[in-house]
């Protein structure tokens, strides 16, 4: 099962590095990292997306919590939370398709950001099956590069429904 | 995390007087001054050209006792051995590029014991870092994994905070190695000392006391025990929890196996002794586990020498887990009951509630696996047999010495063979099996233990890996012992051609180019006797144990083809053990 954490890890380079090597010292897997600052001073958040089967989970869990540079994890699977993902998309466009990439960029609520003869920047957040779809939709044209930021994440305060 | 009161603004003025007032020091000074308040007496080391400023101030000051060892693995090794024998960390100091290089493989092996370990490295100046600078390497990059933390010094203002912060996570929780990484012009450069009050580690909060409930739940299935065994690992011993592992054996009327690492934990002459467990393990401890309905570790993970086949380990028990580190606890076998905590505190604390379980029937069984099944090897005249030697050392000793042993059949005819009554007197590599550790760690332990009699129980093999350490020995007059248990093989690795490859003797011969171990002992300047007989033994024995100005080495010759039985082959169960035919 896919598991989405999220850790408050002193800021340092050695950080990054101890907890990647934990992951593939052990053999566990790392679909995506991404790390910034927090809301504390000399902290940062890294937001983890991995995947195994209960055991391997608690393994991990453990194993983060044991590196000293760590000071919160969280296991955000356990609870309502949300994420999303940005991704830069830079697709080829002649003049004559730019009009149908601009819909399909409409459609998803996403934003060209830049412009040239030969293509355009398309920027889009939402969840991995949202940028999926318009990369996908926006592969046809031809992709000239694709930059994903991988998952973030908070846990949601209010666990009720928003919708 | 950062909010300031008013109180603490008061604390922080006195800071701001006591800091004006404190000394100006340099890096190498510091360095100094924060191992002393460590209560650090000794420290192994190898100088060269990032720690030539320091090492002149440690020839200025000798608040420190360094010990030049002869090469740095031994070093690191050493200062295994001294923390395994004296329960207190050890301390290494080596130069930039190879000399920290050299020190990885002792970091490594007393990282998978989990023994506290401070190893400081020079490294080239801040500003060169990263350029291939001469004699640079990214050693934080390469011993992140066999390290429980480390550190690179980039202020010398930090320096002092640093250690203390190296020290503490060296020693608490669960123990292990901790690197400082010190560039050349840190040691140089002037800060004022003034090193901070409390130690700052917001993500490392070791649990010491077990939960109440889980101890009082712990309880209730003591009692119920029909055949409960006692599982003890070294986790008891870095814990110091001799004592309370005793009382709790003797309360429950339980019977006590103990790991490689867990020997001396519990006398092994009580009749609730079972010796060791596991691939080399006594018959009987290892039928207990597999026949037991509850299995309570205590400072042991389940460790793939011990288990054998996971699926067939102790199938008919309840298990219960005592361990500091969460990450211990189900990682290999499901646990019914886990306790968090210190051994020690938890042990302490299920101590004052614990009675005795209905045993008598089950420790009847266990007496009687004990005539029918006990340890043994046939005696052949003219010939010495290796558990022959063992068993007359630990005769000879009354079982009170400090073994440390290397890796191979010796190590497996110590932990079987001497009768081990004391904690922290057996030594020995047991997660990462590194040969080359016996000799410099039963230095490193006589150097911590000077009024014990430390002997090192070492194969042909690995003897030639770090031999070069009787130098250091000879250098100080250390007088610690070490036995070659001389077989002509790399005698384990043969034993598994001649059981599992059909005799096939691939590159295990060591004979006959083996040198004259007792010319070598003699040319370093250490007293050495050749031992082909029994006679020649006790007096080899007698003479040994008398020196005790310098080193001793016998070169024991034994029988070459002995094996070590009883064995559970790699990935097996109860069910496949060998007993062979000795
Ligand atoms: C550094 C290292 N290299 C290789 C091994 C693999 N190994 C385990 S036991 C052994 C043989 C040891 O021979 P010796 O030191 O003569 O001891 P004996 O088994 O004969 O008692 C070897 C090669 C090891 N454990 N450590
Ligand atoms: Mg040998």
């Amino acid at each position: 099962m896919k598991h989405t954490i999220s850790l408050l890890v002193e800021n340092s380079v050695g950080s990054l590095l101890r907890i990647a090597g934990m992951f593939s010292g052990r053999g566990f897997n790392i679909d995506s990292i991404s790390v910034g600052a927090s809301e504390e001073k000399g902290m940062s958040r890294m937001t983890i997306v991995t995947q195994g089967d209960d055991e391997i989970i608690e393994q991990i869990n453990k194993q983060l919590h044991k590196c000293i540079n760590v000071i919160k994890v969280f296991d955000l699977t356990q609870e309502a939370f949300v994420h999303r993902e940005l991704a830069l998309i830079k697709v080829k466009a002649t003049q004559a398709e730019r009009l149908e990439i601009m819909q399909i960029v409409e459609v998803f609520r996403a934003k060209i950001i830049d412009i040239c003869p030969s293509g355009l920047t398309v920027e889009t957040t939402g969840t991995e099956d949202k940028i999926n779809a318009i990369i996908s939709m926006l592969r046809p044209f031809g992709l000239k590069e694709v930059s994903r930021t991988g998952r973030i994440a908070v846990k949601r305060d209010f666990q009720g429904s928003v919708n | 995390m950062f909010v300031t009161t008013a109180p603490t603004a008061e604390k922080n003025r006195i800071n701001k007087a006591e800091r004006t007032a404190a000394p100006v020091l340099t890096g190498a000074e510091i360095f100094i001054e924060s191992l002393v308040k460590e209560g650090v007496d000794t420290i192994f080391g190898y100088p060269g050209g990032a720690l030539i400023g320091l090492y002149d101030y440690l020839y200025k000051n000798n608040q420190l006792r360094h010990l030049l060892v002869t090469h740095e693995q031994g070093g690191a090794h050493a200062a295994d051995g001294y923390a395994r024998a004296t329960g207190k960390p050890g301390v290494v100091l080596v130069t930039s590029g190879p000399g920290a290089t050299n020190t990885v493989t002792g970091i490594a092996t007393a990282f998978m014991d989990s023994i506290p370990l401070l190893v400081f490295t020079g490294q080239v100046p801040s500003n060169m870092i990263g350029n291939d600078a001469f004699q640079e390497a990214d050693i934080l990059g390469i011993t992140r994994p066999i390290t429980k933390h480390s550190f690179l010094v980039r202020d010398v203002a930090d320096l002092a905070d640093t250690i203390h912060k190296a020290f503490h996570i060296a020693v608490t929780g669960r123990p292990g190695p901790v690197l400082v990484d010190l560039p050349k012009d840190m040691l140089a450069a002037k800060t004022t000392y003034f090193p901070s009050k409390n130690i700052d580690l917001p993500g490392y909060k070791p649990t010491v006391k077990g939960s109440f409930r889980q101890v009082r739940n712990a309880a209730g299935l003591l009692q119920s025990a029909k055949k409960p065994v006692i599982y003890v690992g070294g986790g008891a011993i870095l814990s110091n929890a001799a004592k309370e592992v005793t009382e709790f054996a003797r309360k429950l009327n339980a019977p006590v196996t103990t790991t490689l690492l867990g020997l001396g934990i519990f006398p092994e002459t009580d009749d609730l002794s079972l010796g060791m467990l596991g691939m080399h393990g006594t018959w009987y401890a290892n039928k207990a586990v597999d026949d037991c309905d509850l299995l309570i570790a205590i400072g042991a993970r389940f460790d793939d020498r011990v288990t054998g086949n996971l699926k067939k380990f102790s199938p008919h028990s309840k298990k219960m887990q005592i361990d500091i580190d969460p990450s211990c606890i189900g990682k290999n076998v499901p646990v019914d009951l886990p306790i968090v905590g210190d051994i020690k505190t938890v042990l302490a604390e299920l101590n004052t509630c614990v009675e005795s379980c209905d045993s008598s029937e089950w420790l009847q069984e266990i007496a009687q696996w004990k005539i029918e099944h006990p340890l043994r090897y046939r005696e052949i005249e003219g010939s010495l047999k290796p558990q022959q030697v063992i068993e007359a050392l630990s005769k000879a000793t009354k079982g009170n010495a400090i073994i440390a042993s290397d890796v191979g059949q010796h190590q497996m005819w110590v932990a079987q063979w001497y009768q081990f009554t004391q904690p922290r007197s057996h030594l020995s590599s047991g997660g990462l099996g590194t040969m080359g550790f016996g000799v410099p760690a039963a230095l490193g332990a006589q150097v911590g233990k000077p009024d014990r009699t430390v002997i090192g129980i070492v194969g042909d093999g690995g003897f030639q890996m770090t031999s070069m350490e009787i130098a250091t020995a000879v250098r100080y007059n250390i007088p610690v012992k070490y036995v070659i248990l001389n077989n002509g093989y790399l005698g384990m690795v043969r034993q598994w051609q001649q059981i599992f490859f059909d005799k096939r003797y691939s590159n295990t011969h060591l004979n006959p180019t083996n040198p004259d171990f007792k010319k070598l002992a003699e040319s370093y300047g250490a007293f050495s006797l050749r031992v082909k007989n029994i006679e020649e033994l006790h007096d080899a024995f007698d003479k040994m144990l008398a020196i005790d100005d310098r080193p001793v080495v016998l070169d024991v010759w034994v029988s070459p083809e002995e094996n070590v039985f009883p064995m559970i082959p790699a990935n097996g169960s109860f069910a496949d053990i060998l007993e062979g035919n000795e």
